[in-house]
């Protein structure tokens, strides 16, 4: 089995280490991965914006760099909800739209939905994460158990959250358009975040804003993807 | 009610900063309703409500014109009066008509979404009555001089503290005086309105077409009192209230209950066919009043019209993360919350609404609690996309898009912006954007290497 990484603009730039993991991760259980060189950004905060314009050469030249892959795998929830749901929406009656959407999935969806992996290993025995249900994951993929799935099966603990489905506040270009706004989300979602070593997501956007919000408030709690903590489970 | 939604994110930063009270008095009362709904809506097959629903309010709203002449006629045939209202103009024109016959002096009124948006308080105030809202929340917030801040719960951006002062200023109680004894000097206040009243004024939940029943949903019993006491009763109805069918209620009434407030029904139900028959008690004159004002404009909308299938049950805004953190006042229309951001724009206009679809995440929390399926994230995106062709957008964030679309587009661009979030400075029109990050989020700290950079390593290593 053959897949095309999609790194994603904000993890290729802020969390790099999720690629890393996430090429180790596969590698592991046996897929073979390939990285497109073409690729960049999938359009969407041109989109989610209203600038469909200018996401629809952004998604046309995407649908090219993936053209050939077996799969498309994204360590982001919300970028594969952009591919999944709204490429057939931007590019009405567009094939390659469709193909796209059917072969794209958010990594953890792809390792238990496609691979039907549900245990990685015992990496993280005993170790208390927070687990952010990104909203494109949740709401748009329907992607839920999946990561718990996995965090637990590898040993984790994952802790309950009474605002671990509500939204962060990052919601794209929402966080530098109505920053205030944006933080008092934030500062509501990290007012209940339970005593964890760990706090991770599905997408980056999330971890960048919920992170920075953390560093200003002097917190130092350990944030990381959700695909280096996978990495970890299988690895240890 | 004027608009004044251009200033939502201006307003919703102000409130922030000046009166955190708010957020707090928001955040915990939509949690609450938020918690209710979630109870109550996992009691019943809730899917299969959702989907009925939504089939019967598209179903009208694809025979509209059918179901409002069955209506006009039913109406008619139970001895209520109906007017047509194209504009708020239209609807003070009856207005006016009914209070100068009657003498009216004073009007008792039962909690209405739409009255706000008709303005029907100012237009009564300038014709010499006194107004009383008879919805304990409404009551306060007019005595504050205030809009509501929330569909369902107007007064909900107030704490405790707010509501003893002004009744301490306004009535003399005493500071610390616990809510029973507010809400009794309210009574007291409101009980002699509703037997003074020569009018009484109300919108509805629902408008029976069959039967051409009007049914309006509460808890507390001032609707009750407001359309029945008085010797008027004006109902002022969005085109859109309408069902087809009397049993359609069996579902509706339910839904909307557990939608709003979590309750399996409202406290209160009732059902008005009409004024009072010889030997009854009730009105002497029922005017029904059927609203427009923009809807049919909305229902045209190819892309927008599913938005008239709400309820106004408030769920949307209880869900939403974006609204809990303000209330609805810094939306500056009268619907505020999600269904404000996707509605007001098709009742106003765009251009007068155009920060409201912005004012969300797209987190699709909305889409989940809403009981007729609105599908408000797709509504967001399509007035966004609008705002965007129609140039409403501003000035730097064109340019920032046209500058992303550009780096974007070429993979060899992209690698040098990706060096330049690494040491060069940054392209100016992406610095606001920056500011507006880092002030409330430190620095952006890029990883040392992008990964298409460590793809290499891992290629080799693997």
């Amino acid at each position: 089995m053959r897949v095309a990484l999609f790194i994603t603009c904000l993890a290729d730039q802020f969390y790099a280490e999720a690629g890393v993991a996430a090429v180790k991760l596969l590698r592991a259980l046996g897929v073979e991965v390939d990285f497109p060189q073409g690729q960049t950004c999938c359009g969407q905060p041109a989109f989610n914006a209203g600038y469909w314009d200018e996401a629809r050469p952004l998604a046309k030249r995407t649908l090219e760099v993936f053209e050939e892959a077996e799969y498309v795998v994204l360590p982001s929830g919300s970028c594969t909800s952009m591919v999944k749901n709204h490429y057939p929406e931007l590019l009405p009656g567009n094939r390659e739209a469709l193909a796209m959407a059917e072969k794209t999935y958010e990594l953890s969806q792809f390792l238990v939905r496609v691979l039907g992996v549900e245990k990685l290993g015992e990496g993280l025995k005993g170790r208390k994460v927070a687990y952010h249900h990104g909203c494109h994951a949740l709401r748009e993929l329907g992607v839920r158990e999946e990561p718990l799935l996995l965090l637990q099966n590898a040993g984790a603990e994952v802790l309950p959250w009474e605002a671990g489905e509500e939204c962060c506040g990052f919601g794209g270009l929402f966080s530098v358009k109505l920053p205030e706004v944006s933080l008092a989300m934030a500062d509501r979602k990290l007012a209940t975040l339970p005593k964890a070593e760990v706090l991770t997501s599905t997408d980056a956007g999330c971890l960048l804003h919920l992170a920075g919000r953390l560093g200003k408030k002097g917190e130092n709690l350990r944030v990381a993807p959700l695909a280096t903590l996978l990495w970890e489970a299988y690895a240890g | 009610m004027r608009a004044k939604a251009k200033l939502y994110p201006k307003e919703a930063a102000r409130l922030l900063r000046e009166k955190p009270g708010v957020r707090e008095a928001v955040t915990g009362a939509t949690l609450h309703f938020e918690r209710n709904r979630l109870k109550a809506y996992a009691e019943v097959p809730i899917e299969a409500w959702r989907e009925r629903a939504k089939a019967v309010k598209d179903h009208v709203l694809s025979h509209l014109d059918r179901y409002l002449e069955l209506a006009e006629r039913r109406l008619r045939e139970n001895g209520v009066q109906v007017h047509w209202a194209e504009t708020p103009e239209d609807a003070h024109r009856v207005l006016r008509e009914v209070v100068q016959r009657h003498g009216v002096k004073r009007a008792v009124k039962a909690k209405s979404m739409l009255t706000e948006e008709l303005g029907v308080n100012p237009l009564l105030e300038a014709l010499g009555v006194e107004v009383y809202e008879t919805d304990l929340g409404e009551y306060l917030i007019q005595l504050l001089g205030e809009p509501p801040s929330h569909i369902v719960g107007p007064a909900i951006h107030l704490s405790l503290e707010e509501i003893q002062r002004l009744f301490h200023q306004r009535f003399g109680t005493p500071l610390d005086a616990p809510p029973e004894a507010l809400a009794q000097v309210a009574r007291n206040v409101l009980r002699e309105a509703f037997l003074t009243a020569e009018l009484g004024i109300s919108g509805a939940n629902f408008l029976v077409a069959e039967t051409g029943t009007l049914a309006l949903m509460e808890n507390e019993g001032n609707i009750r009192l407001s359309t029945s006491l008085p010797r008027v009763h004006v109902a002022f109805v969005g085109i859109e209230k309408l069902l087809p069918r009397f049993s359609d209620l069996a579902l509706f009434l339910p839904l909307t209950a557990r939608a709003a407030t979590g309750q399996r029904l409202a406290t209160f139900v009732s059902l008005i066919q009409g004024p009072a028959k010889e030997g009854e008690e009730g009105p002497e004159e029922v005017h029904v009043v059927l609203v427009d004002n923009g809807r049919t404009t909305l229902l045209a909308d190819p892309e927008a019209w599913e938005t008239l299938r709400c309820l106004r049950c408030g769920a949307c805004l209880n869900a939403c993360p974006v609204y809990r953190q303000t209330g609805g006042h810094p939306y500056g229309y009268v619907y505020s919350g999600p269904i404000g951001a996707v509605l007001d724009p098709g009742l106003l206009s765009l251009e007068e609404a155009y920060p409201l679809p912005y004012a969300s995440t797209l987190c699709g929390a909305c889409l989940e609690a809403c009981p007729v399926k609105i599908p408000i994230p797709k509504l967001l995106l399509t007035w966004r996309h609008r705002a965007v062709a129609e140039g409403l957008t501003p000035s730097w964030e064109k340019g920032a898009m046209r500058a992303f679309r550009k780096v974007m587009e070429s993979p060899a661009l992209y690698r040098l912006f990706s060096k330049g979030l690494r040491g060069l400075p940054l392209p100016q029109d992406l610095l606001p954007l920056l500011r507006a990050w880092t002030e409330g989020r430190g620095p952006l700290k890029p990883s040392p290497k992008p990964f298409h950079e460590l793809w290499k390593e891992v290629e080799r290593g693997g």
